[in-house]
């Protein structure tokens, strides 16, 4: 266009180098960046032959820990799904004195430092802990078993999935929501009807953020649930305890780690872009909301 | 027809909504935004929830703070048409007139001219389109009770007369008793048969169009009828006439009554102008400020007062910005709005 030459054309040596200088700059800052992510994980799938990597896939350490961890993470994420999507509707849509103190409450999970969790879950489900009690009278005991595991789980976890999914309940046009109502839909239906569908990609996101996090459960899950082979050694902890024992096997546990959840980022891409995007994108606005 | 009486409080953030209105013909709600318009429909559908009142579908009781009655907005017989029409994003067409009931879809979508958009989606669908789908779904329903927040608002300039015009014949055709919400002075005179206006959380006048055009009830209506105000004093009366000076300067007979400090209100399409040495002096001398031709007519601003004139006489005076013109209105246009009667001082429509 006339324009844009007429820009080049009044563009200094100086200013035109200049301008060189800030891509090439911005370019290799680019190229460092993506370098120091990609990395640690290429070398995690390079470093053993194909061969031998799927050898250790069917070592029996690696096989429990597949299963303690699948099976600990399929209820844990269950339970926070169900006790978890009314209250981030609740906390989403209702205005009441102290919700602030109550979203603070969720949240504080995410920020804590696992350890501190760890401790917390011990002192509260814990034999001699707030509820062990109680828990003991029934016949119930959560420590160092896979309910401790499911517990630590759940609680770093489920925090994840009840902010993703407040930011996308809260994303609604509160007019759809009142159009059902009016229409003879009663809250249930205008719930599973109007409010999930619309705000499907974003508890999706939640979901699999909570789902990715839940997994690599580390520091929580080995100070109350421990690290018994079979039972509480899940994934992250097989790691550790092969670490100094079999470096191949907690390499290959890596690249497990690294294939499962490159697998749930990429499905959760794949369905929000399937899912024809309502006029206000929940998952965008789950993802960058900060609220 | 149905009656709908809805006589209830609702406090707001920065006042306190109160309003008695019948409903039993087709009402437009009028105000300026935050007027607390919605807000009166919220109450009438059971998604608001009013201090106390009483709302009512003939003798079927809708709300009745006293007798603590309070049906779910599912169990009242109210058909809305929202803001932006709120057609749900993630079904067809067919779906959304559909999520209310079956019995008169395949009807609706005929007469309505949507069926062979019945499985488009609403962001496929232009404005007018839209409209028709959420007029479509809010009456599948066979509501007792029509509701339309701002119909015309999300439509560009170009649809909007058309639409405008359908929209004012289907009201008529389907003989609800029905309330339009709308902060345009214009479309409520297109679409209804009396207009209510609204602000500060009262109604400050219910009315036809020709009452709030002869008897404004305050200022503020007078001004959102399109009337320009001029302050000013009864100075006499005299042959059935009032004399008013007016603060600005100069003076204006009206066949109103009143005394003291007036509000007087002027349509522009009542004012005629005249120049100097035309033999037709007035007691009213102004300067013309602006000069606004839309199409045939000229909107002339002359300070304070506007005045509507065909363009050719627009021309023939010679008008432009700083040129001196003598005002006439009838006195029989000129209305007198007594200044302790009107409340609030009036905001800009």
């Amino acid at each position: 266009m006339p324009s844009d030459l007429r820009v080049i054309a009044t563009n200094s040596p100086v200013r035109s180098l200049r301008l060189a200088l800030t891509a090439v700059t911005a370019f290799a800052a680019s190229a460092v960046a993506l370098a120091f992510l990609v990395l640690p994980i290429a070398a995690l799938l390079t470093h053993l032959p194909p061969g031998r990597m799927l050898d250790e896939f069917g070592n029996p350490v690696v096989r429990d820990a597949v299963l303690v961890s699948v099976e600990t993470s399929a209820i844990a994420q269950a339970a926070v799904l169900v006790l978890g999507t009314p209250l981030a509707y609740l906390l989403a849509t209702r205005r009441f004195r102290g919700r602030s103190l109550v979203v603070t409450a969720v949240e504080l999970p995410i920020v804590l430092p696992p350890a501190v969790a760890g401790i917390g879950l011990l002192v509260a489900f814990g034999r001699l802990g707030l509820l062990g009690g109680a828990f003991s009278a029934l016949g119930i005991d959560v420590a160092f078993n896979k309910a401790a595991v499911v517990l630590a789980v759940a609680f770093v976890a489920g925090p994840i999935y009840i902010r993703t999914a407040m930011a996308a309940f809260a994303a609604i046009d509160t007019r759809l929501v009142m159009a059902s109502r009016t229409l003879g839909a009663g809250p249930v239906r205008t719930f599973f009807r109007i409010v999930v569908p619309l705000a499907a990609s974003g508890l999706s996101a939640g979901a699999a953020l909570a789902l990715a996090r839940g997994l690599g459960e580390f520091g929580a899950t080995i100070m109350f649930a421990g690290s018994l082979r079979g039972v509480t050694q899940t994934l992250p902890l097989a790691i550790y305890a092969e670490f100094d024992v079999n470096l191949d096997v907690a390499i290959a546990i890596g690249a497990l780690f690294v294939i499962a959840t490159a697998a749930i980022l990429m499905s959760l891409k794949i369905t929000t872009r399937w899912r024809s995007s309502p006029p206000t994108s929940p998952f965008l606005a789950a993802t960058s909301s900060s609220r | 027809m149905a009656l709908l009486t809805a006589d209830f409080t609702l406090p707001r953030r920065h006042f306190e909504l109160a309003l008695a209105l019948r409903l039993d013909g087709i009402v437009a709600l009028a105000g300026p935004s935050g007027a607390g318009k919605s807000s009166v429909l919220e109450v009438i559908a059971g998604l608001t929830r009013p201090a106390r009142g009483r709302v009512a579908l003939d003798d079927e009781v809708w709300f009745d703070s006293q007798r603590r009655v309070n049906r779910a907005p599912d169990r009242r017989r109210v058909g809305i048409v929202f803001q932006e029409y709120a057609l749900f994003p993630h079904m067809s067409v067919r779906e959304n007139v559909a999520y209310g009931g079956r019995a008169r879809l395949d009807e609706l979508l005929e007469r309505f001219r949507i069926a062979h958009l019945s499985e488009a989606r609403p962001d496929e669908l232009s404005g007018g389109e839209r409209q028709r789908v959420a007029l479509a779904r809010a009456l599948v329903r066979d509501p007792g009770v029509l509701l339309l927040d701002e119909p015309l608002s999300a439509l560009d300039a170009y649809t909007k007369t058309a639409v405008r015009a359908e929209l004012a014949t289907l009201l008529r055709e389907l003989a609800l008793p029905t309330l339009v919400v709308t902060h345009d002075y214009a479309d409520a005179v297109a679409l209804a048969d009396s207009v209510g206006v609204i602000a500060g959380g009262h109604l400050r006048q219910l009315g036809s169009v020709e009452q709030l055009l002869r008897r404004p009830a305050d200022a503020f209506v007078a001004r959102f009828t399109g009337a320009s105000l001029l302050a000013g004093c009864v100075v006499g009366r005299s042959g059935g006439l009032t004399e008013v000076a007016l603060e600005s300067g100069g003076w204006l007979y009206s066949t109103d009554e009143a005394a003291g400090a007036v509000d007087v209100a002027i349509h522009p399409w009542e004012v005629t102008l005249s120049r100097d040495g035309d033999g037709s002096e007035s007691g009213l001398r102004a300067t013309v400020t602006t000069l606004l031709v839309v199409g045939g007519q000229t909107r002339v601003g002359l300070g304070l007062l506007e005045a509507e004139l065909p363009s050719a006489s627009a021309a023939a005076l010679g008008l432009q910005p700083a040129v001196v013109v003598h005002v006439h209105v009838e006195p029989a246009a000129v209305r007198l709005i007594p200044r302790d009667h009107a409340r609030s001082s009036p905001t800009s429509p």
